[in-house]
């Protein structure tokens, strides 16, 4: 039984717990706790060391997506989930541009821990706030050949475009 | 009651405000990760500040700013006169190489330099010594603490900024750009030097090193030429990943086929979905 894994990361409350339970065929296995932090009261719950989703392949490969913790203090953790990533999924709050600078930042974090393909997800594209990924560019200030998907991660199709995207450029790599 | 303990504890800032306003006299000697640095005070004024294995001497200062070349400071370092800054000044002055103005305005440049340098240190065990004084033969020039209070805690704010920005100095840079671009553009000397190394090969750190510049100073000349759009970050082509991750070691084409085929079966799956 060969396993590969995936990660999905990003900043607090950017979506990550929804985006592996959109697709993951089990149940997300969630460290979530309360919230206690009133200035990330976003939200009531969230991530503190990691969220595990799963997708079988067949009999002899299964995918594994590993969501990192959001909150800063809970880095330690990056790397540890980041070993031997076949890629990685960077998911943005479309409506919250205040996290855009963190999200840079992980992204960055990220790419320094292992030269694996990545995307970048524009989460909650259907949120009457959200800017267009076309805007997001610029503000993460993304190369031309980073790929900015729009998402909405409580939906399946566009979850599995963006892991479809993240496989191609996975693919491309290897054909280079 | 000693006064010691470690910058986690207790911060440069909330030190130097605990010396103006107790109006103390003495040294304080905090050793950091890599490098010891003393400030002296005497009656709660900053008088004299030393990094590390710099001696503090004139010649030392007036060099780092500029007013002498390696060559003069070395030279001067061999005199006799060297032991006592007084001395070598007085010969500086009516030799006409600097004015008075100008030793004291190094010195206490330098002073704040190393002062400012100390409020980015969160880590570190200090201890205040009540008898301890400036080295003989140096000059001391007091300096008020309430505004190196407020300007170095200014400076920390931006150096945790800069440090949101720029997390990595393990990074490297590329022009954006064609470095054409640059040629209309002002820049200072220092921001020039940055300029010159920049290439996916040398990491911001090494850049930083080679010329011989502190962490803040390099990141906040990578932040404006990254605003200016000039230039982006990229991991060193060179360098390892930090942490324990190996880079992808090169596939025979045996291994290559297979992960290839992995990942047709993933694309397949998901596909499927």
């Amino acid at each position: 039984m060969q396993t590969v894994k995936m990660v999905v990361t990003g900043p607090y409350s950017s979506g990550k717990t929804q985006f592996i339970g959109t697709i993951s065929e089990i149940d997300v296995v969630k460290t979530e706790r309360k919230v206690t932090s009133e200035a990330e009261k976003v939200k009531d719950q969230t991530t503190v060391a990691m969220d595990f989703g799963r997708i079988t392949v067949d009999n002899d490969l299964i995918l594994y997506l590993f969501g990192t913790p959001g909150q800063r203090r809970f880095d330690f953790m990056w790397e540890i989930l980041s070993e031997g990533m076949l890629g990685f999924v960077v998911m943005v709050d479309s409506s919250r541009p205040e996290t855009f600078r963190e999200a840079k930042s992980i992204l960055e974090t990220f790419r320094a821990y292992a030269p694996t393909p990545y995307v970048v997800a524009a989460n909650k594209q259907d949120h009457p706030e959200a800017w267009t990924p076309e805007d997001m560019r610029i503000a993460l200030r993304l190369d031309p050949n980073v790929k900015l998907l729009p998402c909405v991660a409580t939906n399946r199709d566009s979850v599995k475009n963006v892991l479809l995207e993240l496989l191609y450029s996975i693919l491309a790599e290897m054909e280079k | 009651m000693p006064l010691r303990g470690n910058l986690r504890d207790f911060s440069t800032t909330q030190l130097l405000n605990l010396v103006n306003l107790a109006k103390k006299t003495g040294t304080l000697t905090i050793e950091g990760p890599t490098e010891a640095a003393q400030m002296c005070f005497r009656e709660g004024k900053l008088v004299y500040a030393q990094m590390g294995a710099e001696d503090g001497s004139l010649p030392l200062v007036l060099r780092k700013v500029g007013k002498l070349n390696d060559q003069q400071a070395q030279s001067l370092k061999q005199r006799p006169e060297s032991a006592n800054d007084k001395a070598l000044g007085l010969l500086l002055i009516n030799a006409g190489y600097v004015t008075q103005a100008d030793i004291l305005q190094s010195i206490k440049q330098n002073t704040l330099d190393i002062t400012f340098r100390l409020f980015t240190w969160v880590e570190g065990l200090f201890n205040f010594d009540a008898t301890g004084a400036p080295p003989t033969g140096r000059i001391t020039v007091p300096i008020e603490l309430d505004n190196v209070i407020i300007e170095g805690s200014r400076r920390l704010r931006e150096w945790e900024q800069l440090q949101d920005e720029i997390p990595n100095l393990d990074m490297a840079l590329k022009f954006v750009d064609k470095p054409e671009r640059l040629k209309n553009l002002n820049l200072s000397v220092e921001e020039w030097k940055v300029v010159s190394y920049i290439d996916p090969k040398n990491s911001i750190k090494q850049i930083a090193k080679t010329n011989n510049m502190s962490d803040l100073d390099v990141r906040k000349i990578v932040y404006g030429l990254l605003q200016a759009g000039l230039v982006d970050l990229v991991r060193p082509i060179s360098t390892r990943p930090l942490g324990n991750v190996p880079t992808r070691k090169p596939l025979t084409a045996e291994a290559k086929e297979q992960e290839k085929s992995l990942v047709n079966k993933l694309i397949s799956r998901i596909r499927s979905l």
